[in-house]
């Protein structure tokens, strides 16, 4: 953890249950402003759920979600995004039958400041020069790769103090999961927050300031960026000693 | 000429039910609600409309639209704690809730009916090339190609009908978008009412008689309209509607007089037939039914 006095984001003694199962038990880490963090582990973790809890998707068991040391836990989903928290959700989810323009006014609907939409959405066709080609036509017949570009470019038009981001490689050809991780590290640049949920634990160490492991739930061991190289670590977190 | 004569008078039922169906699919849509109780909208409207017999024109149809936008509200605010529950429960609901309705008109109005009669003189005919055309059907057919496209206006060009398409189509990503689903859940519902209180004003004009079962027995037509042409889609549905009263109307025209008792029978027969072949909805594209929750 840095030496920051109050983290942006901060996940405290999170347990998520789905009746009598835990999904996540007694989960707590925090992020500064600007910060990246990864959370990666195998299937079941509980990594989607913790973002899940952190939107308001899933109300929590017991423990708290502070954003700027004020609790959301409990919040409406539309009351997170409002609040200034973005989910680039797991499968995209962007509206196939919508245009790509229609799409990404949709991302404005979080907005809390309405002025700079026009400098965003430059940097928005900046960043995703095919989202920008492309804005005509249903999001639908966008390829997997430009339709994860979409939906990075909705959650970024919310001018998200923090984007948590569930597996955006998945599905992707590398040299397209290159390209968003590039992008990522250029949001991170302009100032935002990222969580980034990630099946590809080397990929999202090398990216994030920390990488938590997580496994049936529960936090195994946090990584700093220098631990990307050490395959053994990232083994005996996946698969215990 | 016969033949034109029964087009038009068709076209201006099949408007009526097009509104009636498209306030029940934008009601579908952003909650996958089927409201029952969609009927009992124009009931109320149809006795706010017999209240205010002896008022100013204006006045009558001012209290029309409140009544059934208040009605449309309360609606809402009654089936918002089952927003979680499944839909049969939901369907359930508004059931009881349309019979209940039902009950109270019943028990303040009685089953006699009573006269609402408005703006009579809408009944009169013009004589245009051969045709016999009431002022009515011109009006049913205006008012309900205006509202039918200013609902689609509003649905494509503003940012709240932005927002409920989005809900239509995903509402769990909408949340996650900040769309506040109560605004637009409550936005779905006052439209439904703007547009059954207008298909109740050109109703009471053609028939004033108004009972306890008004709108019921219109909107239980509509609703099969509704699923035969697509409760999915927005356009779907309300095709569906206005081809059940287009349906309805042609077969009145066409039916010997003795045989007009058969007319529901034919219409309900017509509508297994397309459900066979067509089951996810005459006017949508064949693709498999799933329904969205």
């Amino acid at each position: 953890m840095s030496e920051r006095a109050a983290p942006l984001l901060e996940v405290a003694g999170l347990e998520v249950r789905y009746g009598r199962v835990a999904a996540v038990r007694d989960l707590s880490f925090a992020v500064g402003r600007g910060e990246a963090v990864a959370l990666v582990g195998p299937n079941g973790a509980g990594k989607s759920t913790t973002l899940h809890a952190v939107m308001g998707l899933v109300r929590p068991a017991r423990g708290d979600v502070r954003l700027g040391g004020r609790s959301i836990a409990g919040l409406a989903p539309e009351a997170v995004a409002r609040s200034g928290i973005a989910l680039v959700p797991e499968g995209r989810h962007v509206f196939p039958h919508f245009t790509v323009e229609e799409n990404l006014r949709l991302g404005l609907v979080a907005r809390r400041a309405h002025d700079g939409v026009a400098d965003d959405l430059r940097r928005v066709y900046r960043l995703f020069p095919a989202v920008e080609e492309f804005r005509g036509r249903p999001a639908g017949l966008l390829s997997g790769g430009q339709q994860q570009q979409l939906a990075i470019a909705r959650g970024l038009l919310a001018a998200p103090d923090v984007l948590l981001l569930d597996e955006p490689s998945l599905g992707l050809a590398p040299t397209v999961v290159d390209a968003v991780f590039e992008t990522l590290a250029e949001v991170r640049a302009g100032g935002v927050t990222v969580v980034l949920v990630e099946q590809r634990a080397q990929l999202a160490a090398a990216f994030a300031d920390r990488t938590h492991v997580l496994a049936n739930g529960e936090l195994r061991l946090t990584l700093g960026p220098g631990d990307a190289e050490d395959t053994d670590l990232l083994t005996q977190a996946y698969f215990g000693s | 000429m016969n033949a034109l004569q029964t087009v038009v008078d068709a076209v201006a039922l099949g408007s009526l039910f097009a509104l009636v169906a498209m306030g029940i699919a934008l009601i579908f849509g952003v909650m996958r609600l089927v409201n029952f109780a969609h009927g009992e909208l124009l009931t109320a409207g149809a006795y706010a409309l017999f209240l205010t017999t002896e008022l100013p024109l204006a006045v009558s149809i001012a209290v029309l639209f409140a009544t059934v936008i208040a009605f449309a509200l309360a609606t809402e605010v009654a089936v918002r704690p089952l927003r979680a529950a499944s839909p049969a429960a939901m369907l359930v609901t508004t059931f009881a809730l349309s019979f209940l309705l039902q009950s109270v008109f019943l028990l303040v109005w009685g089953s006699q009916g009573d006269n609402a009669g408005i703006l009579p003189e809408l009944n009169r005919a013009a004589d245009v090339g051969g045709l016999r055309i009431r002022w009515v059907t011109v009006a049913s057919i205006g008012v309900g190609a205006l509202l039918l496209v200013g609902t689609a206006l509003l649905l494509n060009r503003t940012t709240i009908g932005l927002e409920m398409r989005a809900a239509a189509h995903d509402f769990r990503t909408a949340r996650l978008l900040g769309v506040r689903t109560n605004r637009v859940i409550r936005f779905a519902f006052l439209l439904a009412g703007v547009l059954a209180a207008a298909a109740t004003l050109m109703l009471v004009v053609q028939r004033p008689l108004v009972t306890p079962v008004y709108g019921f027995q219109l909107v239980i037509p509509a609703l099969v309209g509704v699923v035969v042409g697509g409760l999915d889609r927005l356009t779907s549905a309300t095709l569906g509607g206005f081809a059940v009263g287009f349906g309805t109307s042609v077969l009145g025209d066409v039916l010997p007089s003795d045989g007009r008792v058969f007319l529901p029978s034919v219409v309900f027969a017509l509508v297994i037939v397309v459900l066979l072949a067509r089951p996810s909805g005459l006017f949508t594209r064949a693709r498999t039914v799933v329904e969205r929750v």
